[in-house]
């Protein structure tokens, strides 16, 4: 076995974990605040992608100021599909608010190809070209600079929830509605922006995944990915959220470079498989969680 | 003059099917203790969770009747403007945010404050540490690994927090052993006395209310069927027997094998 090929496949397969984890604290957020399993996260990344591609390759703005503003764009476009998709739907069953989120995912593909047709498109190359080596490993730019950026937004989500008052709001609220209500916590707010900080997530992380691999309509399947992350950290954990991300993400990459790229998707499905036998709330999920 | 809280006849329906209270009215004055006595399944819980807007989490609507604080129409408010406009509730069951640290759960209750000119906060953490020491020394402790006295210590601690005019406490007493109640309800005649919080207190166990409350009132079945000051319901013969505990004539605790209750109709029912 070549070990430096393993070494520099892992490396791959974690910095690509990096932003897996990155979507799926989008995943969780939503749905540890609102108990919504949002199916359309991919399709956010995917809007945020192409609204990246509409700043900077469109109207020629700076790579820098562009990815700013598309993921603003994503943020807004979550904030709104919360007050006027998800907020008449509270009250229903789970099961149907997840066909809501299913909706919204096929319409956004359909504006998508509607402005942007369906090909594939290429963004705008905006990273840092030298290559990466760490100790003999080599690293594909693109890859540890997006991974550098994603972890980055990733440490400050943590620190956020972990210190600040508003995500004592946050966890407050995901423990306990009622509760949460009775200390004055304006609990439809914080539904409200778990879903503008989610999708800021996904869309940070729908940027720099298409920055390394280019864009197109279907590009929100990797939501599919994201959905095997979650259901294997917990739907309800950020530790988890990060912890499958890593994981999944070098699984999906050393499958596909030693059985083959027809493989990633069952090697991950395997694992889910299994995991869901031995712990069906996830690796670190709340017990009394619901299944999906 | 007005009192703090007027509750107007209100009735109360979940799933609209089932009917919980029917009429209901009872008045809290500014600074006062009141307490709310029933059995299981009066209504009590529903009656503070239609004061406090909680009842559309639980699919039920006040159909008539009026809630009024200081004046306002509590419809008029969304839930958590209600708390910030100086209306809290301590809900039954403690309801800590288990997975956040004791501290953090005061937290949590700061944004009662939200728009409203207080004094500094950390005062009023130390405030609470001041009644309740223990909570000081738990402070970074998860609130779900509390013992139950410990919890309603941090419940009412985050109503102390929130400064508020009026507290309605839903049963501190559950679930807590005997001495502990005591302790409990010292403390929260203490926070009324130096404070000046008007408190609704509800409660199965009418011996401790009666005894820090200034006014009264007994429900069954949806509606109110007596009150009157605190000293008056206890001295009351039927309250006596049926809240109470002691017998009729003689005052003495009476044994379970003596109780015959076909013997003696409550009055209120005729």
């Amino acid at each position: 076995m070549d070990w430096l090929f393993f070494g520099e496949i892992s490396l791959a397969g974690l910095a690509m974990g990096g932003l897996y984890a990155l979507i799926a604290l989008g995943f969780v957020m939503i749905y540890k605040a609102t108990r919504v399993i949002n199916f359309a996260i991919g399709e956010i990344m995917m809007f945020a992608a192409y609204l990246f591609l509409a700043f900077a390759g469109g109207m020629e703005l700076s790579p820098w100021i562009a990815m700013p503003l598309a993921v603003l764009g994503g943020s807004i476009l979550g904030g709104v599909i919360e007050k006027t998709m998800i907020r008449p739907m509270l009250g229903e069953s789970p099961i149907s608010v997840v066909m809501v989120t299913i909706g919204i995912a096929s319409i956004l593909v359909g504006v998508v190809e509607f402005f942007w047709t369906a090909d594939p498109q290429l963004l705008p190359q905006f990273l840092p070209r030298e290559p990466v080596f760490i100790g003999p490993l080599y690293l594909a730019p693109k890859i540890a600079y997006g991974f550098l950026i994603g972890a980055a937004v990733l440490v400050l989500y943590l620190l956020y929830f972990r210190f600040s008052r508003g995500g004592v709001a946050l966890r407050a609220t995901a423990s306990d509605q009622a509760a949460a209500y009775s200390m004055g916590i304006n609990v439809r707010r914080v539904f409200n922006l778990a879903w503008v900080f989610g999708s800021l997530a996904a869309s940070l992380a729908g940027i720099l995944v298409a920055a390394t691999g280019g864009l197109s309509p279907q590009f929100g399947i990797i939501g599919l990915s994201v959905l095997v992350v979650v259901i294997v950290g917990g739907l309800d954990s950020i530790l988890g959220a990060l912890i499958a991300g890593l994981f999944i993400g070098w699984l999906e990459t050393v499958a596909g470079a030693y059985l083959g790229g027809e493989y990633r998707m069952p090697a991950t499905f395997v694992v889910l498989a299994v995991i869901l036998v031995i712990r069906p709330y996830g690796l670190f999920g709340t017990h009394e969680i619901e299944r999906v | 003059m007005e009192a703090l809280l007027e509750i107007d006849n209100i009735e109360v329906v979940y799933n609209k099917a089932v009917q919980v209270l029917r009429g209901l009215s009872l008045r809290v004055p500014r600074g006062a203790i009141v307490a709310l006595l029933g059995s299981n399944g009066a209504g009590k819980s529903t009656t503070l969770k239609s004061v406090s807007g909680l009842l559309a989490l639980e699919d039920g609507e006040v159909t008539a009747g009026e809630v009024r604080f200081n004046g306002t129409n509590v419809k008029t408010l969304a839930p958590e403007k209600l708390v910030r406009s100086g209306l809290f509730h301590v809900m039954e069951g403690r309801r800590v945010f288990e997975d956040l640290t004791v501290e953090e759960n005061l937290i949590a209750a700061t944004y009662a404050l939200s728009g409203r000119k207080t004094p500094a906060l950390s005062d009023s953490y130390e405030l609470v540490y001041d009644y309740f020491p223990r909570l000081k020394e738990r402070r970074k402790q998860l609130a779900g690994y509390l013992s139950g006295g410990e919890q309603q210590m941090l419940a009412l601690g985050r109503a102390l927090i929130a400064q508020p005019q009026l507290i309605m406490l839903d049963e501190p007493s559950l679930g807590l052993a005997p001495l502990l109640v005591e302790e409990i309800f010292t403390i929260v005649a203490r926070i009324n006395r130096e404070q000046g919080t008007a408190i609704l207190l509800v409660e199965q166990n009418a011996a401790v209310s009666l005894a820090i409350a200034s006014y009264g009132y007994i429900m069954e079945n949806g509606k109110i069927v007596i009150d009157g000051p605190a000293d008056k319901l206890t001295a009351n013969e039927d309250v006596r027997e049926f809240y109470l505990g002691v017998g009729g004539a003689e005052g003495e605790a009476r044994s379970y094998r003596d109780i015959k209750h076909y013997k003696r109709r409550k009055r209120w029912l005729s």
